[in-house]
């Protein structure tokens, strides 16, 4: 029993600290929301690594934050900051939009 | 900014117009099944409305996670009560057949799914229904007149519905011998896609590895956005880029209550034969 349940901890133990590390390694960016537009409309982050997108919504209304690329979907209520994890991505540009403002919230996210 | 509002308010019907048809197809001969249904649209509307109201409290909750934590267990629970339905189904679903041959008409069997149902239709009225009414928030705000606001509703739930009577009356087109054992199927599907999405929802909050945020792209093949992609998407879970924890959630949840189905479902049929 001993023998297998040594590797087994180590292998758990290792994969613990690879995870703590990784969540100290993710990359952040924020996203802000006035007027019905993304500011800045092109933002660029790390490719490869997790991304945490912070979105702060100033306008009095609620958006809903969407990207096909990133396959992410989230309301920002009006007055509010939301959190959403995307990647790790490989390097390419990934289109976002607000689904409430087509017309004006369209933005861009560039992995390098 | 009619036909804005009318395209948004209708792709977000669409998707519980689906889920609704495939359920009441799905509860065909059992008594009583229009009024378990409409009371579980009705309390999904006023449930939608609640949950816009409190959007701002949700999207705070479990450290700005709530959203996420909150769609992945409607989701759940939704994948739950799909899943006994169809395992329940499996049972029992043959027998109403025969009898519907027998008699053409409604049949005596338990009402019990039918209040799991309810529950199914009711979350998926509300996840859809909360988004149109915080979009139509947004535009009153915004400034769109009533009429504009009032037109997009109107034209964006009939198409919905529309689309909805045309699956329903599709399906009522499978010959009855093999109408459960579809429905049956259907609803399995439905429950592995739903239980996708919920993984995709927690993985976006960083509660699940991706396991390969993008599995693969099918994107330029069949896209989520256009009108068969989102249809498939509501009935069937399709996902142009789905991250892999979301295909191993669609698999699993598909084999379990195909399993519950087998295991389940012949014993009592038995059962019901030797009685």
């Amino acid at each position: 029993m001993t023998s297998k349940t040594l590797p087994i901890l180590i292998v758990v133990g290792v994969l613990g600290l690879t995870a703590g590390a990784a969540v100290g390694q993710d990359a952040e960016a924020r996203l802000v929301i006035r007027d019905h537009r993304f500011e800045p409309a092109e933002i660029t982050v790390p490719a490869g690594k997790k991304v945490k997108l912070v979105i702060d919504n100033q306008d009095a209304t609620a958006e809903e934050f969407e990207s096909y690329e990133l396959n992410r979907e989230k309301v920002v209520p009006p007055k509010a900051q939301i959190t959403i994890f995307v990647g790790p991505l490989q390097p390419g540009r990934y289109p976002f939009f607000g689904d409430f403002h087509k017309d004006t919230a369209q933005g861009v996210l560039i992995a390098k | 900014m009619v036909a804005g509002i009318a395209v948004l308010v209708f792709r977000e019907v669409l998707e519980a117009a689906l889920v609704v048809s495939v359920v009441f197809a799905a509860t065909r001969g059992l008594p009583g099944r229009t009024r378990w249904v409409s009371a579980g649209v009705t309390a999904g509307v006023l449930g939608a409305v609640a949950v816009a109201l409190s959007a701002g409290f949700i999207a705070e909750a479990a450290e700005g996670m709530g959203q996420e934590l909150f769609n992945a267990s409607v989701l759940f629970a939704a994948v739950v009560m799909i899943g006994w339905h169809a395992i329940w189904m499996a049972t029992h679903g043959r027998e109403i057949a025969m009898q519907m041959h027998a008699l053409g008409a409604e049949v005596s069997v338990g009402r019990r799914p039918l209040a799991a149902l309810l529950i199914v239709v009711a979350l998926a009225v509300l996840r859809e229904g909360s988004e149109v009414v915080l979009f139509l928030f947004a535009q009153a705000a915004g400034g769109s007149g009533w009429v504009d606001i009032a037109g997009g509703i109107a034209l964006g739930v009939a198409g919905g519905v529309a689309t909805g009577f045309a699956l329903y009356f599709g399906l009522l087109r499978i010959p009855i011998r093999y109408f459960f054992t579809a429905t049956n199927w259907l609803l399995l599907l439905l429950a592995a896609g739903m239980a996708s999405q919920a993984a995709r929802f927690l993985v976006q909050a960083d509660l699940l590895p991706s396991l390969g945020p993008r599995l693969w792209d099918s994107s330029t093949l069949l896209s989520d956005h256009s009108l068969l992609g989102q249809t498939l998407h509501a009935l069937v879970g399709y996902d142009a880029r789905p991250a892999g924890v979301q295909v191993v959630f669609y698999v699993v949840t598909g084999a379990l209550i195909a399993i519950g189905m087998r295991v389940w479902g012949r014993p009592r049929k038995k059962v019901t034969d030797a009685a």
